[in-house]
């Protein structure tokens, strides 16, 4: 049995009196490519917006490559982390958004290398092989010099996963990642994080609306509902015989939706 | 006799508008540096109260609201004789001019705060979630990402408070500056002419007011609207 690199331990997420993660048990193993399927508002975002320390949980302990992340021990108990722990936390974990969240004042290039050179010190000439690298892979090498606003949704958001990968997580967390496009967009994007997903050691948390592209990719499917997860399994087991009701439901919205 | 420059008082209102017209213009320059100056401290001092206001802990934002506060709810007039006066009765003796545009700058500091917080509020927050799931500092998100975008979308504003600031200089002339309202002001006194100075210094500042909001306006369509680009 390998350790999870990611564990939720009775997680409670609360807004005001609104539950959002509601005492959440998840685990993802290292490599793992973990799906997250679910209504909307059933917590799939905050889970990942929690793991890139976008969002403070309320209670509970969350595991990150064997550390806790929102805490740190200090004479044998766990005290809230400090910004120096969030910050090492921060850098196994990469994140890409719904929007892109691109700077739209940067340079394709620029947009990539900023963290590399100011946050972990790569020389420039570095930082800039292994954009490039990171173009070529994203097929982006010719627009490295223009700017967001001068390409298409889908290069965009190939734009915001070589800038996330430029930081060399160990964990890439996909929030939605094809939710903004138009749909002739979308499997440009996929594509790219379809050759992801071929990476043995990268551990892989996505959430999307893509059924189709879920089950290709995903070592594991997990719905979501209400703060908990609901059901999980291969993608043949929840796709093909779901044994919640909830699961059925949902899957049929979203297959004839 | 002013400046070096005397008046034409014997050959009708043409030849005296000439004769003072050199003499307005010396004043204008201190109007315009005068302008020029406090608005740059009120560019520097209100990003200040900008950050300030904004911090996260409320033992620092809260004073820095209460003073920007402070400093819009009293007049300029009343700031500038406390600068002059009473600062000079502790020992703090500052030459007039410098006074006048430290209380000016002072005074729209306040303003300007409202005008960075509003244009740094106006970014997205996506922009600061990617920043902070980088792992930028505090420090470089706010002068490489925030500020960057936050400027192009703030300049107009600026330019309005340019405006004001030129407007206000004549305020100046209270505690001795010789901006340009204070030079024609000698001048009538001197000459008993009024008219022809002030209407004077009413048409120069339409001039430069008209002048100022074509500079902004040119500045703010050649600004990219995405922010200052980094290549
Ligand atoms: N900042 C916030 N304040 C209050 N409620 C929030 C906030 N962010 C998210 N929520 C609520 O948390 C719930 C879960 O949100 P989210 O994780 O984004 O759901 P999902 O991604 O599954 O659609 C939703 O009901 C949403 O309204
Ligand atoms: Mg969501």
């Amino acid at each position: 049995m390998t350790e999870p690199i990611i564990k939720f331990d009775k997680v409670v997420k609360k807004y005001g009196t609104h539950v959002v993660l509601d005492e959440l048990d998840f685990d993802v193993k290292p490599g793992e490519k973990v799906t997250i399927i679910g209504p909307s508002g059933s917590g799939k975002s905050t889970v990942l917006r929690i793991l890139m320390t976008l969002e403070e949980i309320s209670s509970g302990v969350i595991h990150v490559d064997g550390e806790p992340l929102w805490h740190e021990e200090r004479n044998g108990t766990l005290k809230p982390a400090s910004e120096a722990h969030l910050k090492k936390m921060r850098a196994k974990l990469g994140m890409v958004f719904q929007q892109f969240n691109l700077f739209p004042h940067m340079s394709v290039m620029r947009n990539i290398t900023e963290a590399p050179i100011n946050v972990l010190k790569l020389p420039k000439a570095e930082a800039r092989d292994r954009a490039e690298q990171l173009l070529k892979m994203v097929g982006l090498t010719e627009h490295a010099h223009k700017f967001p606003s001068q390409l298409s949704g889908g290069q965009q958001q190939r734009v915001g996963i070589a800038r996330a990968l430029a930081m060399r997580p160990k964990i890439m967390l996909f929030d939605e990642p094809t939710s903004a496009l138009d749909p002739e967009l979308v499997g440009e994007v996929l594509n790219v994080i379809g050759s992801l997903a071929a990476e043995h050691d990268l551990t892989m948390l996505l959430v999307t609306h893509e059924m189709r592209f879920a089950r290709e990719v995903s070592d594991r499917i997990c719905f979501f509902d209400r703060g908990k997860v609901k059901e999980q399994g291969t993608p043949e087991q929840i796709f093909s015989n779901p044994k919640e009701a909830r699961t059925r439901e949902f899957l049929k919205a979203v297959l004839e939706g | 006799m002013l400046f070096g420059f005397s008046w034409d008082t014997s050959h009708g209102e043409l030849a005296f508008a000439i004769s003072i017209l050199p003499i307005l213009l010396m004043g204008l320059v201190v109007t315009i540096e005068a302008s020029i100056a406090g608005f740059a401290v009120a560019m520097v001092l209100g990003l200040i109260f900008a950050v300030l206001k904004g911090a996260p802990s409320r033992f620092i934002s809260w004073p820095a609201t209460f003073i920007t506060e402070f400093f819009r709810d009293t007049p300029l007039l009343v700031q500038l004789f406390f600068l002059y006066y009473v600062l000079a009765d502790h020992g703090v003796i500052l030459p007039a001019f410098l006074t006048g545009c430290l209380a000016l700058g002072v005074q729209y500091s306040a303003y300007t705060a409202e005008v960075y917080r509003a244009g740094i509020e106006a970014i997205p927050k996506g922009q600061r979630e990617a920043a902070r799931a980088l792992d930028f500092s505090a420090r470089h998100t706010f002068t490489h990402i925030i500020l960057p975008q936050a400027v192009p979308r703030v300049i107009p504003a600026f330019g309005n408070y340019l405006v004001s600031i030129m407007k206000d200089v004549p305020v100046l002339s209270v505690v001795t500056v010789l901006e340009m309202l204070g030079v024609a002001k000698i001048i009538g006194d001197q000459t008993f002419d009024y008219l022809v100075p002030l209407t004077m210094v009413g048409g120069i500042y339409l001039i430069l007011t008209i002048v100022c909001s074509g500079i902004v306006r040119y500045v703010d369509m050649s600004l990219p609207k995405t922010g200052i680009p980094l290549k």
